[in-house]
């Protein structure tokens, strides 16, 4: 890539030792051709003036709540209750992590499981029936996650709840909007990251892999997942890491289906996430409330810098990997 | 101990003990793939039986909660969502495309490349809430706004950037390079070059980024709810207020959907029907998505 972008450069130079001898047009195309690098310029920059924006906004408008509430009281109080301004945000950050955690557990071997089916073992007439399933699947808008969610999944947890509490008079019944549906509504929504990334990762190992393990005498399946996988893992990381992103930062699907109490996750009790937080409330909320959710939001947004680091550092490690196979195999 | 023969050794290889594991695996992955077709095709089907229900002319001419008051319909949502998209195309894929060229062009790669792609792929991880709270304050400050198209355009303008950018990024890259020194070589400087070689020969890959935006503008709905507000009115009685309509308040398709669901009750008939609404659109944005793939890949194989 470097060697490439040289040579144009060293050509761009002949170019322009060209266009100087050139006649009286030269002198306005030379214009043209500056302002349109700057222009350019502007545009590359714009989206890192954009995240500096973001940044930049979300700390000046969530830490004067966070310095009003106190640091220790508000990520560590585990009250929320707006009403009578106690605004600590455990159970939020509890109940978003906890929901993270369901969604990735359940949805990371079913999405890598079909990742594996559709790069390695499905016929060309199925892959045409799951390969646009799942484009379709990650295509759908959230808000349509969230009104099935309310429709199908919460019913469903709810007849769940009531056999599993049928005995336990202290139990207070959530009627399905509880972790549990959230759960699985973000277990279906991180499916396609999942699926996609890893089956780019899984295509991109070496055939040659394959074919040594075949050699060996191992069976298909044993191959897949005794050396294909291993060799795609960094990709699959950063496919989870995607996926724990998408999850944390999801408002509208789950919205309707987590109840939207302040409790200490549990699988059915009405919880509330960091985000649907945000959502339910801003409406309404004024002075101190309205800054305590921008807080919630800067801490969000904290939680996901951290995410993109982690991914960054997948990446780059895969990346040297890479490179040093190539190396080797050229060597 | 007897000698091991051969058949013994084709034996120990593909012992029945690892067959069976080999088959449960199997199973199990046709059961992952089953389950998630069957989620995609059981979505649709479900949207498609309960949307129809509040389905009619009447719900896709009329906006929501007009006169008379119980009225329940689309039309003014529909003409928000085509706003908010045209708007965020207008200024976003400009700059999306220009931000590519310069990545793949003119820029050495070194620390602002590093950054400038770095920033991109944190711009596409952060969550649209925060997009939301974002915008609300930011483009507060400088319109005096609460609530209008434009700011939730301009919202929506960053959070598609991403998606502009990486995508005609690739496009771009698939240019030969003995197309550029061809016309670098014929004395063509950079940008014209860029104007007649590069850029016609990605046009394809630009379309694609474009539709892939059109599907997340007409998807989102958390960065919405707080920059463009709800408002289901048409708003439109005057050529004036064609243009003026961008500073009013106007709630999507997907805000519509949220509100309808959320009251619930009788009202959840006509959340399907924007559903089905939606679901359609989708379709239509993956089916154009394929075209134009398909295109492409003709024309490289030509």
């Amino acid at each position: 890539m470097e060697k490439t972008s040289d040579a144009i450069v060293a050509v761009g130079s002949v170019g322009k030792q060209k266009s100087a001898i050139r006649s009286k047009k030269s002198g306005f195309t030379n214009v043209t051709e500056r302002i349109m690098k700057y222009i350019f310029t502007v545009c590359g920059i714009t989206a890192v003036a954009c995240v500096l924006m973001i940044t930049i906004y979300m700390i000046i408008s969530g830490a004067p709540a966070i310095g009003k509430i106190g640091i220790t009281d508000f990520l560590f109080g585990d009250t929320w209750y707006a009403k009578k301004e106690q605004f600590g945000i455990l159970p939020l950050i509890l109940t978003s992590i906890f929901g993270t955690l369901g969604a990735i557990v359940i949805g990371v071997p079913i999405g890598l499981l079909t990742a594996v089916f559709l790069s390695e073992l499905a016929p060309k007439a199925l892959k045409n029936i799951v390969k646009p399933a799942v484009e379709l699947l990650a295509g759908i808008p959230s808000v349509i996650y969230g009104l099935l969610g309310a429709n199908l999944v919460k019913p469903l947890m709810y007849g769940l709840e009531e056999i599993i509490y049928a005995n336990d008079p202290t139990h207070q019944f959530t009627g399905g909007a509880n972790l549990a549906s959230a759960i699985v509504v973000l277990a279906i929504m991180i499916l396609p990251t999942i699926i996609n990334i890893s089956e780019n990762a899984i295509s991109a190992v070496p055939s040659e892999y394959r074919e040594a393990s075949y050699g060996l005498g191992a069976t298909k399946i044993q191959t897949i997942f005794k050396v294909v996988i291993p060799a795609a893992k960094s990709g699959i990381a950063s496919g989870v890491v995607l996926g724990v992103g998408r999850a944390i930062g999801e408002a509208m699907a789950i919205i309707l289906v987590a109840g939207n109490s302040a409790n200490m996750p549990e699988l059915f009790s009405s919880v509330k996430f960091l985000t649907t937080g945000i959502v339910a409330e801003f409406p309404y909320s004024s002075g101190l409330h309205r800054e305590a959710l921008f807080a919630i939001g800067l801490v969000l947004f904290v939680f996901i810098m951290i995410i993109n680091l982690i991914l960054n550092g997948i990446l780059k490690k895969g990346g040297k990997k890479e490179k040093t196979a190539k190396t080797a195999g050229k060597a | 101990m007897a000698k091991t023969t051969a058949k013994e050794v084709t034996n120990s290889l593909t012992r029945k003990r690892r067959r069976v594991s080999d088959i449960m695996l199997k199973v199990l992955i046709f059961l992952s793939s089953g389950i998630v077709v069957a989620l995609t095709l059981g979505m649709i089907i479900y949207i498609v039986i309960k949307g129809t229900e509040g389905m009619s002319w009447n719900f896709l001419s009329t906006p929501a909660f007009s006169y008379p008051y119980e009225n329940y319909g689309v039309l003014g949502n529909i003409i928000n969502t085509f706003y908010l998209v045209l708007i965020t195309l207008v200024v976003a894929t400009p700059i999306g495309v220009g931000a590519a060229i310069y990545l793949t062009e003119y820029a050495k790669q070194g620390k602002l490349t590093r950054i400038i792609e770095f920033t991109t792929e944190t711009l596409a991880g952060i969550p649209s809430i925060i997009y939301g709270l974002f915008g609300s304050v930011f483009f507060y400050n400088i319109f005096k706004v609460n609530y209008s198209l434009l700011t939730g355009a301009l919202t929506l303008s960053i959070m598609v950037l991403p998606t502009i950018i990486r995508t005609t990024q690739e496009a771009i890259k698939t240019v030969p390079m003995g197309y550029r020194e061809g016309s670098i070589g014929l004395g063509a400087p950079k940008w014209h070059m860029i104007r007649t070689v590069v850029l016609p020969s990605c046009i394809d890959g630009i379309l694609t980024s474009v539709i892939l935006s059109i599907g997340r503008i007409v998807g989102e709905s958390a960065a919405l709810i707080f920059t463009a507000g709800i408002a289901a009115e048409v708003g439109i009685n005057s050529i004036c207020d064609i243009f003026g309509k961008v500073m009013n308040q106007g709630g999507s398709l997907t805000v519509q959907l949220y509100q309808y669901a959320q009251r619930g009750g009788a009202e959840m008939k006509y959340a399907f029907s924007t559903a089905l609404v939606l679901l359609v659109t989708v379709l239509i944005i993956n089916i154009c998505a394929k075209l134009v793939a398909y295109r492409i890949r003709r024309k490289r194989s030509v």
